[in-house]
């Protein structure tokens, strides 16, 4: 016999058990479904992530206190350390430098209340992230010296706050309870890698780190320096770190701080992001596994069901392999079905994912993948190869005297 | 010169159950011309059944050789017995054994298909329903047709490629007498027309009597055998 018969003579016996074949094919249409949906929301999560990384700039380098695990007692990083950086003649390849501290709080305007991300910033800042105004001005030195209660908000805020976008210049808001004067309104940048970049209060850093955010002898969270040129990164890097040891005390080899480049939180993220997939897969792969295991239950139900028929098939001159080829494709044709049946669930439960994540501000495009598509078609079909092959064996090895005695 | 088609010389099955043996053949030796119509009786349990496996080339012996058709059969393979019970063997059922879901047609092909045979197919079945006197059920379905109509449908399966030997093991114990009068009609005639060597298995002395020769087994052993008058 050849494929195309087996084929059709498969489709017909797996048509004459039509609920039977249907609830087999979901089992696996619902593990490869899993697994493609993971797999594209997996790799959607990876996209969004190192995507907003790299809108970062390629330039950019963050400097964080804490060195590696045996380091004890990392001294914070200070203002003090920022302004040292920012000495031209210790670092050359340093052209910006800013501070930065941050924290939660909440923000009112006439009744309306919102907790938002309140950044403690330098007018570098502006400069060094990129960001642009609506309308109105940064935070200038002037506020910084005077300890200005002036504040520049993303348009999350003036959504939130004000129900428009324009014409905020002047108004007054509470941060906190004490009031701040909107001086500017932030060009929106969508969701990213540090969450809604959109919802934050930028105020001077003298300001926060007097009044909303104490923190002892003019720490900050983290110092971010804007390299001259891209490929001046490491050199760079390298200028820092002797400044911050030199400031610091530091033993050799043990470094109380880190720095980061764009690069290096796009290789941190997807090596997470990619263990994230990994993992969600394998749980997906879980449910496959089982789809395979109710294929195995049904063929050898269906085997001992036959074990007649396959007595006859013998009997006028089927060999082993005939009758092995004729389970085998019937196994196979049922997780080849749930297999296209499964990515076609799976494309549409990683596009509604999208949906919802779009829905809530979440920039998240699940992304189907050719390789997820092969993989899963050829993984679905040798789970059916797989669990069929031990129904399909016992059917072959079926002695014709027997089964044809069979009841 | 005789021309046998089957030649046994001291054919044995010995099933070993723990300690008993049954000795279901003790040493059966049987020849069988060619064109020839046969019969075989015995009381129940006396080894037919187990003859007509091993002559139909679904088992093999524990001992002694089976020669059909001038091949040794007792030392072959699966795939080579396989091979043979598709081209020198038909068979014939008491349950008529056809595959419920396919049509007459699809199973009087079937044994072409395993024969893989790829032309001409659909034309040499439809021969086979046509000398049966089925030409006009080619797409029924087995459960569309009577006891009488199936067991047609097995004859033309076991004909279709012109085997050496027909076994028939009960052929009519499942059909009410006029149908199995005609089935056993059909029979004689197929010997007739088309010389093909009959083995019938039964129980019925009338069935028995319409063929050439009886052959009575008892005990695993040809007891006697008698040319019907
Ligand atoms: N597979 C088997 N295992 C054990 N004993 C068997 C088997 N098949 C047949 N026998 C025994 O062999 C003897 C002959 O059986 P069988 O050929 O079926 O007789 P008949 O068809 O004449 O009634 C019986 O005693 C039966 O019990
Ligand atoms: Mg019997």
């Amino acid at each position: 016999m050849n494929i195309g018969q087996a084929v059709i003579e498969a489709l017909e016996s797996l048509n004459a058990n039509k609920m039977r074949s249907g609830l087999t094919i979901l089992g696996i249409v619902i593990g490869v479904a899993a697994v493609i949906a993971m797999l594209a929301v997996g790799s959607g999560a990876q996209n969004t992530i190192t995507g907003s990384i790299s809108g970062l700039g390629s330039n950019l380098l963050f400097v964080f206190r804490g060195g590696n695990d045996d380091v004890r007692n990392p001294q914070p990083l200070t203002r003090g350390d920022a302004e040292a950086i920012a000495d031209p003649f210790q670092a050359p390849s340093v052209a910006l430098v800013a501070p930065y501290i941050s924290s939660n709080l909440s923000v009112t305007f006439s009744g309306e209340s919102i907790n938002s991300s309140i950044n403690g910033v330098t007018p570098e800042y502006l400069e060094v992230r990129n960001y642009s105004l609506l309308e109105g001005d940064f935070i200038s030195e002037e506020n910084i010296l005077g300890r200005g209660s002036v504040a520049v908000i993303g348009v999350e805020v003036a959504d939130k706050l004000f129900g428009h976008r324009d014409g905020l210049i002047g108004e007054t808001l509470r941060i906190e309870g004490q009031p701040f004067r909107v001086i500017g309104v932030l060009t929106p940048r969508g969701g990213g890698a540090f969450g809604s970049e959109d919802n934050i209060v930028v105020i001077p850093f003298s300001t926060a780190q007097s009044r909303l955010i104490r923190r002892s002898s003019d720490r900050v969270d983290f110092i971010l320096v804007q390299v001259i040129s891209a490929d001046l990164v490491n050199q760079a890097s390298e200028e820092i770190s002797q400044i911050l040891r030199a400031r610091h005390r530091t033993d050799l080899g043990a470094d109380d701080f880190q720095i980061f480049s764009q690069q290096d939180f796009v290789a941190t993220a997807q090596s997470i992001t990619n263990v994230l997939t990994i993992f969600l897969g394998g749980i997906a792969a879980i449910s496959l596994l089982v789809g395979g295991i109710g294929i195995m239950n049904i063929m050898l139900v269906s085997v001992t069901e036959r074990t007649r028929e396959i007595g006859l098939r013998k009997a006028i001159g089927a060999r082993k392999r005939d009758i092995l080829v004729q389970f085998l494709t019937e196994s196979s044709l049922l997780s080849m079905f749930g297999g296209i049946l499964g990515i076609g669930l799976g494309w549409s439960i990683a596009y509604i994912v999208g949906l919802i994540a779009a829905a809530n501000n979440t920039e998240l495009i699940p992304v189907v993948g050719l390789d997820a598509i092969l993989l899963a078609t050829i993984f679905s079909t040798a789970v059916g190869l797989f669990f069929g092959i031990y129904p399909a064996n016992r059917a072959a090895n079926l002695q014709p005297v027997e089964a044809l005695r069979h009841e | 010169m005789n021309d046998w088609v089957i030649e046994t010389r001291n054919l044995k099955k010995i099933y070993k159950m723990g300690e008993v043996e049954v000795r279901a053949l003790d040493g059966v030796d049987l020849n069988i011309e060619r064109g020839s119509i046969v019969s075989i009786m015995g009381p129940s349990g006396s080894g037919k059944s187990t003859l007509m496996n091993l002559l139909g080339c679904l088992d093999r012996p524990t001992e002694g050789d089976y020669i059909l058709d001038g091949v040794q059969v007792s030392q072959m393979n699966d795939d080579q017995l396989a091979a043979a019970r598709n081209h020198m063997v038909g068979f014939v059922f008491q349950s008529f054994n056809l595959l419920s879901r396919q049509t007459a047609l699809a199973n009087v092909e079937l044994p072409l298909r395993y024969g893989g045979i790829t032309k001409g197919r659909k034309q040499k079945a439809i021969e086979a329903l046509n000398s049966v006197g089925l030409g006009d059920r080619v797409t029924h379905r087995p459960t569309e047709l009577s006891g009488g109509q199936q067991q047609r449908v097995a004859i033309a399966r076991a004909l279709i490629n012109d085997p050496a030997i027909i076994m028939a093991d009960e052929p009519t114990g499942n059909l009410d007498s006029k149908s199995g009068k005609e089935i056993m009609d059909l029979i004689l005639s197929l010997n007739k027309t088309r010389k093909t060597t009959i083995i019938i298995v039964t129980h019925d002395q009338s069935i028995a009597s319409q063929t050439q020769r009886i052959i009575n087994l008892s005990d695993g052993k040809v007891v006697g055998e008698e040319v019907p008058a």
